[in-house]
């Protein structure tokens, strides 16, 4: 889960990592006093998810309270790359005399962490990394040395960060090392880090990623999603448990495994081409499990996309048998018919591996007028794709 | 012959007296895997009785592997567990860990792949999110469902568990020496490079087929390392490439960052190495239908 910039801001203030004073607020109205708070003067930053807000006009200096109003009026509601601004985050204003780069992120590559620090901040990283890779310096991190006095010196060596902020920025760089474990971090990212007129260091903007899948030793971290942005169906697939991803076509999605489902929106968006360019509406992947109240659950969250024009329900039989997914299928259907759901889109099932003669003969016994039997995947998704085209 | 895992093979299994460890636990028996013991501090000196197969439960993996011989454990114990788990199994020196657990934090992951280094990688650990591997008629160490396919001379590497019964389907009739799944989260122990390795090295294995997904960069290494290492033919799919940027696909592990982790990419790699790549898993088995027939 990627964090806005005040969230981020917050998890460095917790672990001590220095940051400026700044507040969010989602009314221009709410500047003015905010603003007053912060000595008079601001910097107004629309919080989205997404590089470039700058250039893009999303950050702004407003000299006092009622040019706060005005700036923040600016940028409340601004699309910036496709994302809303809803809220800003008003600033302490900083005397900037330099712009440096510090982050640590998982290493998938070499299975550790890594530090990168860079004297060249303020600009997009990649961008350095690309143009410049010498300008980058990047540490491996042993995930269960940490980082030590000794490593901080080692990082700020490698960036030939200069004399008089070697101090300063090691000391950072323990602090951020702290966030990046005690949040279970996949990235934690200043940019810029800045000197200070005075001598300061100081995080000025900064990204963090965090791994939902510690979220069980986080409670803390489920208040930091942002609900609004949610998808509507993305968000009611969340609350029934499903594992769903709403994506932009016609043909509706569901698979058993993670993988195969991957394969069924490759292989339908194949079939598509020859079919009106359809696409998948969706992943969608019920787990190897694959119970007629999980099917219930996932057809429900499926038909109830106006997008969807076909469904495809791609399983293969591995742990579950064949049979007990037809079954589960059969009283899905009619579970969602009981409940007064409409059921009124054609579905295109392939069921293959184990007990698949014995499934696939549950469903032709059950001659439901929505469902059709394909026997291979490809098949079943040409299918499924020349059912939505029409 | 066979990788990693063979007739020889003795397992113990971390996690057996819970309901998913159970279940499993005699699924591999039926399909021929010798099992010698589970692990539970808190039952230690009991045992489990699995349609008439008494399997002895020790107080840890050491105990275990003491008393059995034990040089395999296939650990199913819950995400916050794990660490602690594998960590068990590294210390007491056990030759292979396969991790079947989905859900670990990538911090804990980290961790016990750092300890696993600094014991001198003397434990290979498969996964985590992984089904497992198996060697038909061999042994069997995980959840692949043993039934669906036969012992012949393919090796199979996939990310992901229902693709890798898929293709063991597709190709029963011709039969696979061993399939490894070797797991869809971001930091895994054993490594596509490392299964082709080891296929390339066995002789009871004529061809490779290697099902990678989007998200990190595991697919374009082992496109190099093909180039450079393996002479037996590879036959690849690669999963994902309709999936939008930044979205999470199921697997922790499949996501396109920027444009880093496509599938155009990692089909690109794999190709450029002379890898004949399938646009359908269908595709794929029919290809390497073809390659083994020569």
């Amino acid at each position: 889960m990627d964090l806005f910039e005040y969230q981020a801001r917050d998890l460095f203030a917790k672990h001590g990592v220095p940051v400026l004073a700044g507040e969010v607020i989602d009314t221009p109205e709410a500047a003015r006093e905010v603003t007053e708070r912060l000595g008079g003067r601001a910097v107004v930053k629309a919080q989205v998810k997404v590089g470039g807000r700058g250039k893009a006009g999303g950050v702004k200096l407003a000299s006092d309270p009622a040019d706060a109003v005005e700036k923040a009026g600016q940028i409340l509601g601004m699309d910036i790359k496709g994302h809303t601004v809803n809220k800003v985050m008003l600033a302490q204003t900083a005397d900037i005399a330099e712009e440096y780069y510090v982050s640590f992120l998982l290493d998938r590559t070499n299975r550790t962490f890594l530090a990168m620090a860079s004297v060249e901040g303020g600009v997009d990283i990649e961008e350095v990394a690309a143009t410049k890779p010498e300008a980058l310096a990047k540490i491996p991190v042993d995930a269960n040395e940490g980082v030590t006095p000794e490593k901080a010196r080692e990082i700020v060596e490698a960036a030939r960060f200069p004399a008089d902020v070697a101090d300063g920025i090691a000391e950072v760089l323990q602090t951020l090392w702290k966030t990046f474990i005690a949040e279970d971090a996949l990235l934690v990212e200043v940019n810029p880090l800045v000197k200070t007129g005075d001598g300061k260091i100081i995080a000025l903007d900064g990204k963090v990623s965090l791994d939902a899948n510690a979220d069980f030793r986080h409670e803390d971290h489920a208040a930091l999603e942002d609900k609004a942005a949610a998808d509507p169906l993305e968000a009611a697939a969340q609350a029934k448990g499903l594992n769903y991803v709403k994506l932009e076509g016609e043909v509706g999605i569901i698979g058993n495994g993670a993988g195969l489902v991957m394969s069924t929106l490759d292989v339908v968006a194949y079939a598509g081409e020859a079919h009106n360019n359809v696409k998948p509406a969706n992943f969608l992947d019920i787990g190897g499990g694959a119970s007629a109240e999980v099917m219930a659950n996932g057809l429900e969250i499926i038909l109830g996309d106006p997008a969807v024009k076909s469904v495809f329900v791609n399983v293969f039989g591995g742990i579950t048998a064949c049979d007990a997914v037809a079954n589960g299928i059969v009283q899905a259907l009619e579970l969602l018919k009981s409940k007064g759901e409409q059921v009124d889109k054609p579905l295109v099932v392939r069921l293959d591996g184990n007990n698949a003669e014995l499934g696939r003969q549950i469903l032709s016994d059950a001659n439901h007028p929505l469902v059709q039997q394909v026997d291979t995947m490809d098949g079943a998704a040409d299918r499924a794709a020349e059912l939505a085209a029409k | 012959m066979a990788i990693f895992l063979t007739k020889e093979s003795k397992v113990i299994v971390q996690g057996m007296t819970g309901s998913e460890g159970q279940k499993h636990t005699k699924r591999m028996l039926a399909s021929g895997t010798t099992i010698v013991g589970g692990v539970n501090p808190r039952k230690a000196g009991t045992s489990v009785d699995f349609d008439g197969t008494e399997v002895p439960v020790f107080g840890s993996v050491a105990e275990a592997m003491q008393a059995t011989g034990a040089d395999v454990t296939v650990i199913f114990v819950p995400p916050r567990f794990a660490k602690d788990a594998v960590i068990e199994a590294i210390d007491a020196g056990i030759g292979l860990a396969v991790v079947i657990t989905e859900g670990i934090a990538v911090h804990d992951t980290a961790a016990f792949w750092a300890h696993a280094g600094a014991k001198g990688n003397a434990t290979r650990i498969i996964g985590p999110n992984c089904p497992g591997l198996i060697s038909p008629g061999q042994s069997n160490a995980g959840i692949i469902p043993a039934d669906i396919t036969t012992a012949g001379r393919i090796g199979l590497v996939s990310k992901s568990g229902t693709l890798t019964y898929q293709m063991m389907y597709e190709l029963r009739d011709l039969g696979f020496s061993s399939a490894v799944g070797i797991g869809g989260d971001p930091v895994i122990g054993t490594t596509h490079i490392d299964a082709l390795a080891a296929f390339e090295a066995d002789p009871d294995t004529d061809l490779i087929v290697m099902i990678g997904e989007i998200g990190g960069d595991a697919e374009e290494r082992a496109a190099d390392y093909i180039k450079e290492h393996v002479t037996k033919p590879v036959v690849g799919y690669v999963a994902g490439f309709t999936a939008p940027e930044g979205k999470t696909m199921g697997h922790a592990g499949a996501i396109v960052s920027g444009s880093s982790g496509t599938a155009q990419a990692k089909q690109e790699a794999l190709e450029a190495a002379g890898v004949k790549v399938g646009k359908t898993p269908s595709e794929t088995a029919r290809l390497a239908r073809a390659a083994l027939a020569g």
